[in-house]
C-alpha cells in the first residue's frame, strides 16, 4: 500500500520536529529516512503510524486519509528500536497476540493461530524458540520476534524505527540483509528509519534523507550518492573535506584548480563556492604533480582496515584534511608521520549557495 | 588457509620474578577490615535486637502474662470480636478503593502527558506529608454537626461521623498514596512502548491494561496493596479523632487496645495488641517472599 504524506507538520512544545513534510512512498519498496538524530525521521514515521498526531497535514494510506483512523485500525506494523516485547509472555504469545486481541468474529481458530506463529518464526529463523521469554534472547532474536510479531496480523505497511539500533556492527550489518531478502519475498511497503548512512544505502530501495524536520532529498541510493541535492546531504553520507574558492563568469577557482561551469556563463557577479571531496578522491603524491597542488603535512595514519586513512595538515591554511589511500599505493609512498606530501582533487562536487553542479 | 610473512620467534625473555607473596590473607579490594565489619554488624544486630525484637516479645510476654485463658477470653469477648470485625470492614472497603484508585492514578501519571500532572503528583503525596490526626480533624470539618456538610446530612439522617463511614473515609484517606506511589516509577521506568506496540498490533485500550500493562506491574502492585492493607489495619490518629469511640460500635482493633489499656487492663490490651502484631509480622513475611521472587524474575531477566 502506498503512503502519500502532505505537508505534515508536527511541533513539540517550540521544538519542530517535523517542518511541512511531503513524500510518496510508493507501494512495495524499502524506503529509508536518513538523518541526525532529532531530524525529525522517527517522529514522522510514528506519526504514520498513527501513535503521534499531526499537527497539520495528511497521511493517506492507500489513497484513504487516516485523520480519523486508530492506531489500532490503521493496518500497518511497528518494530521499535527497543524491541517492545512483551516481557511476560513467550515468544509464541508474543508473535500470537495480534491474532488473538481481534474481535471474536475476525479472530482465527486456535489451530490456524498456532499454525501461523509457527510458520511466521520459520520465516525469522527462530523455529524451536517458541517457549522462550524474551529475555532469554540475544539482541538480534528479539527484533526477530518483534518483526514476526509485527507481520503476524498481515500490516500493509511495514515501519522500522533504528530497527538495528541497539545491535553490535557485525549483528547489524548481517540482519539488515536479511531483512533485504526478506522484504523482497514479501514485498510489503515498508519504511525505516536509521542515522546510518551505510546501512540506508545499503538495504532501501528509495532513500529519504531528512534534517531539521525538512526533507533534503529523496532519490535512489545511487542518485543521493552520485549526485546529492546540497551540501548537507554530501556531508552527511560520509566523511568529506571542504574546500572554498569563488565562481566568475563560467569559471571556478578552488584551490588554484580551475573548473568550467558553463552553466554560470551568464552570472557576471563573484560568488563564493563551496567544494567537497571525499577521501578517497584525493590523489597523494610526494612531488606536486602540478604546480597548484595543495602541500600537507601528514598527521596521522590509521593503517586498520582495507583502506588507510590519512589525516594531514594543509601547510598554508592550517586546515586539517582526510585523504584514503588503498594499501598498494600507500606501501609505494610509503609515508610516516612528519612528511610532506601533495594532494590533487581527482573529483570534486561544487556547491554555489542554493546552485549544484 | 592464510599464511603470515612474520614468523613468531620463541621467547628471548625469562620469565617474570613470581611477585613477592601478601603477607595475610588476600582480601578484595572492596572490602573492609574483619574488624570493621564485625562491629558494624554487631551493632545493628544490638539496635535491632533492644528496639525491634524485646519490644515484640514483650508484647506476646504481656499478653500471656495472667495465663492463656484470659488471653482467650479478651479476644473472644463481644467488644473485642466488635473492633476485629469493624477493623477488616474497614480494610475490605478502603484497600480496594485504593487499589483502583491507585491503578489509576499510576497509569495517568506514568503514560500520559496532560496538564496539571505534576499537582496530581502532589496530590497524592498529601496523605504522607499531613498529620493524621489533621486528616481526622478534616473529615470532622467536612462532615461533623457543625462542619459545612454537617446540617444538610443531619437534615437526610445521614451519619458520618462518630459511625463507620467517617472511620473507612479517614482511613481511605490516610493509606490512599501507597499502591499508586509503588506504582508510579515502575511504570514510568516501563515506559510506553510496550502498550504503544500492543495498540499496533490491534488491541484496544482495555486488551492492551489488561493484557501488557497490568502483568508488567503485578508485583509492585501486590506490594503495594500488602503496604496499604498494613497501614490501613493499624491506622490510629485519624481514626480515632472521627471515631468518637463508642465502644463495640466504632472502635477499630488500635482504638479498643488504647481503650483497654487506659482502663489498666493490660493483659486484655496486649492480647489484642498480639493480634495485630501478628497481622504485622504475617504481611512482613508475604512482603519478604514476594520481594525475594520479584528479585529472582529480575535476576532471571537480566541473563
Amino acid at each position: 500500500m502506498s503512503i502519500e504524506i502532505n505537508g505534515v507538520t508536527k511541533r513539540f512544545g517550540a521544538f519542530l520536529a517535523v517542518d511541512d513534510v511531503s513524500l510518496d512512498i510508493p507501494e512495495g519498496k524499502l524506503t529509508a529516512l536518513l538523518g541526525p538524530s532529532g531530524s525529525g525521521k522517527t517522529t514522522l514515521l510514528r506519526i504514520i503510524a498513527g501513535l503521534e498526531q499531526p499537527d497539520s497535514g495528511t497521511i493517506r494510506l492507500g489513497g484513504q486519509d487516516t485523520a480519523d483512523v486508530h492506531v489500532s485500525h490503521r493496518g500497518v506494523g511497528f518494530v521499535f528500536q527497543h524491541y517492545a516485547l512483551f516481557k511476560h509472555m513467550t515468544v509464541f504469545d508474543n508473535v500470537a497476540f495480534g491474532l488473538t486481541v481481534k474481535p471474536r468474529r475476525e479472530r482465527p481458530p486456535k489451530g490456524e493461530i498456532r499454525d501461523r506463529v509457527l510458520e511466521l518464526l520459520r520465516l525469522v529463523q527462530l523455529e524451536g524458540m517458541a517457549g522462550r521469554y524474551p529475555s532469554q534472547l540475544s539482541g538480534g532474536q528479539r527484533q526477530r520476534v518483534a518483526l514476526a510479531r509485527a507481520l503476524a496480523v498481515q500490516p500493509k505497511v511495514l515501519l522500522l524505527d533504528e530497527p538495528f539500533g541497539a545491535l553490535d556492527a557485525k549483528v547489524r550489518a548481517e540482519l539488515r540483509r536479511w531483512l533485504r531478502r526478506l522484504h523482497d519475498e514479501l514485498h510489503v511497503t515498508s519504511v525505516f528509519v536509521t542515522h546510518d548512512q551505510e546501512e540506508a544505502l545499503e538495504v532501501a530501495d528509495q532513500v529519504v534523507v531528512m534534517n531539521k524536520g525538512r526533507i533534503e532529498q529523496a532519490a535512489s541510493p545511487q542518485q543521493v550518492w552520485d549526485k546529492p541535492a546540497n551540501p548537507f546531504v554530501y556531508n552527511f553520507l560520509g566523511s568529506v573535506n571542504l574546500f572554498r574558492g569563488r565562481v566568475h563568469g563560467g569559471q571556478a577557482m578552488v584551490e588554484n584548480v580551475r573548473l568550467c561551469l558553463p552553466e554560470m556563463k551568464s552570472d557576471a557577479e563573484s560568488r563564493p563556492v563551496v567544494a567537497f571531496v571525499r577521501p578517497y578522491d584525493l590523489d597523494v603524491s610526494r612531488k606536486p604533480f602540478a604546480p597548484d597542488d595543495i602541500a600537507a603535512q601528514v598527521r596521522f595514519i590509521h593503517s586498520a582496515g582495507a583502506l588507510i586513512r590519512i589525516d594531514l595538515q594543509r601547510s598554508d591554511t592550517g586546515d586539517a584534511v582526510e585523504a584514503q589511500l588503498d594499501r598498494d599505493r600507500f606501501r609505494e609512498l610509503a609515508l610516516s608521520v612528519g612528511d610532506t606530501v601533495y594532494l590533487h582533487p581527482r573529483n570534486m562536487q561544487v556547491f554555489v549557495e542554493d546552485y549544484q553542479i | 588457509m592464510s599464511v603470515t610473512t612474520t614468523t613468531a620467534r620463541p621467547a628471548a625473555h625469562p620469565p617474570a620474578a613470581p611477585l613477592p607473596r601478601p603477607r595475610r590473607a588476600r582480601r578484595l579490594a572492596t572490602e573492609e577490615a574483619p574488624w570493621v565489619r564485625y562491629t558494624l554488624i554487631t551493632i545493628a544486630l544490638l539496635f535491632l535486637l533492644c528496639f525491634l525484637v524485646l519490644p515484640l516479645a514483650a508484647v506476646f510476654a504481656g499478653a500471656f502474662a495472667q495465663g492463656a485463658g484470659l488471653y482467650l477470653e479478651s479476644i473472644r469477648e463481644p467488644d473485642a470480636l466488635a473492633a476485629i470485625r469493624l477493623t477488616l470492614t474497614v480494610v475490605a472497603i478502603s484497600v480496594p478503593a485504593n487499589l483502583v484508585f491507585g491503578v489509576a492514578a499510576a497509569w495517568a501519571i506514568a503514560k500520559f502527558e496532560f496538564r496539571g500532572k505534576s499537582f496530581l503528583i502532589t496530590l497524592i503525596d498529601l496523605p504522607f506529608a499531613i498529620s493524621p490526626v489533621i486528616a481526622g480533624l478534616i473529615f470532622v470539618l467536612l462532615f461533623g454537626a457543625q462542619g459545612w456538610l454537617g446540617p444538610w446530612l443531619g437534615e437526610h439522617n445521614i451519619r458520618i461521623i462518630f459511625a463507620v463511614p467517617g472511620i473507612v473515609l479517614a482511613t481511605a484517606f490516610v493509606t490512599f498514596p501507597f499502591v499508586a506511589r509503588e506504582l508510579i516509577p515502575l511504570m514510568q521506568e516501563q515506559g510506553k512502548d510496550e502498550e504503544e506496540s500492543a495498540l499496533t498490533l490491534g488491541a484496544n485500550g482495555w486488551q492492551t491494561f489488561w493484557r501488557v500493562t497490568l502483568p508488567n506491574v503485578k508485583w509492585g502492585l501486590i506490594y503495594g496493596v500488602i503496604l496499604c492493607n498494613a497501614r490501613a489495619m493499624g491506622e490510629f490518629g485519624a481514626v480515632a479523632v472521627v471515631s468518637g469511640h463508642i465502644r463495640g460500635i466504632t472502635t477499630t482493633m488500635p482504638l479498643h487496645v488504647e481503650i483497654l489499656y487506659n482502663e489498666y487492663q493490660f493483659a486484655a490490651a496486649f492480647a489484642v495488641a498480639s493480634l495485630l502484631t501478628l497481622l504485622a509480622i504475617v504481611t512482613l513475611v508475604v512482603k519478604s517472599v514476594i520481594e525475594w521472587k520479584t528479585d529472582r524474575r529480575r535476576r532471571r531477566a537480566a541473563h
